[in-house]
């Protein structure tokens, strides 16, 4: 069975990068906003919490 | 027809599988202009409310609204994708342009929904995650797939999702529905209907080729100017009603009077003038006067608070 491949413009390799960054961008600030959400909610408490 | 023709089809119209959007077509699909003003509302009601909460936490929650308020949007484009290619003011949004297929743009507004929501719930309180998601769902549901194409009353009913974010800030920081929050819902639901009349007045004829019964396209221009004074004289004691209720100061109460007579001024004016371009200047002037209204009311709330004057 033969595999073809969409082949994409500039236009459209372009674009797909610059989403692929903004997703990453959004991934990385999401884990730093829920790194700094859980400590501010728990503050020192959460080398207290119960294992 | 075998599944590798079909497949070898889809490859040769790899274009409309969509993937074509760009960052800021992804963007214009929140309706940024809508998101300012929600975020701008949502942070009044979350600094008036009493009680503390972390800088951070406040600044998330905001933040959650303002993306809730974004998923509305667009799952409206998705939803509305037929009329917004007829109406001039949205045939260049991104999805009758051609750069956002509707699927991706149902995907974002659900992923941003869903998200928005919970996250909300986990920084905040869940009373404000489910009022969040109630503004999401009128928004989506009753007001973009039922009442736009159905009645003349659409903006009236369904201006309740555009007012409830300053309900949902106060409640991210109290947890419950006050009459303070309520007050302040009002303020925009009487607001909404005076505010995208002008600008249906001024649009009549984007409405009528795409069937959307706006109230001058049902009921005529004349009935439109009528509703519109009536909204207006409404607004006056309503956009006073937070200095009634003891939430505001007296110069609140006497700039928040000013304000509302010079909108119903503004909104006589559009009911004297009915003929030719001056219409649809003066219909023209209410909506943009509109917008500073709803800016300064809440804007003045705001400086009150920070400063402490109540």
């Amino acid at each position: 069975m033969s595999k073809q491949k969409a082949i994409l413009s500039d236009e459209q390799v372009k674009t797909r990068r610059g989403r692929s960054v903004a997703l990453a961008v959004t991934l990385g600030v999401l884990v730093a906003m829920f790194y700094v959400i859980t400590i501010v909610k728990l503050g020192p408490g959460i080398v207290d919490r119960p294992l | 027809m075998t599944m590798l023709d079909q497949t070898q089809g889809l490859h040769e119209n790899a274009t409309d599988l969509g993937g074509r959007g760009s960052v800021s077509d992804y963007i214009a699909l929140l309706k940024p202009r809508v998101m300012s003003l929600v975020v701008f509302t949502a942070a009044v009601g979350l600094v008036m409310a009493p009680g503390n909460q972390h800088p951070f936490l406040s600044f998330i929650s905001i933040l959650c609204i303002a993306v809730g308020g974004g998923a509305s949007g667009a799952l409206n484009m998705w939803w509305d994708a037929d009329i917004d290619a007829v109406m001039t003011r949205t045939k260049k949004r991104p999805i009758p342009a051609g750069k956002i297929t509707r699927q991706e743009a149902f995907a974002f507004g659900m992923v941003l929904s869903f998200g928005s929501v919970l996250t909300l719930g986990l920084v905040a309180n869940w009373m404000a995650a489910g009022l969040l998601a109630f503004t999401i769902f009128f928004y989506v549901v009753i007001y973009t797939m039922w009442l736009k194409r159905s009645t003349p009353q659409n903006i009236v009913i369904g201006g309740a999702a555009g007012a409830l974010p300053p309900m949902v800030g106060w409640a991210a920081v109290t947890g419950d529905v006050t009459l303070v929050s309520i007050a302040l819902f009002m303020i925009t639901f009487t607001w909404t209907p005076p505010h995208f009349w002008a600008l249906a007045l001024v649009k009549n004829g984007d409405y009528q080729d795409a069937g959307v019964p706006m109230l001058p396209v049902v009921a005529g221009e004349t009935a439109t100017r009528h509703q519109i004074v009536l909204y207006s004289l409404l607004l006056l004691p309503v956009g006073m009603a937070p200095y009634f209720l003891g939430f505001a100061s007296v110069f609140y109460g006497v700039g928040s009077a000013i304000l509302g007579l010079v909108f119903l001024g503004y909104a006589i004016r559009v009911w004297r003038v009915r003929e030719g371009d001056g219409a649809k200047k003066t219909a023209m002037s209410l909506f943009k006067f509109s917008l500073f209204y709803l800016m300064l009311i809440f804007a003045g709330l705001l400086i009150e608070n920070m400063i402490g004057l109540v």
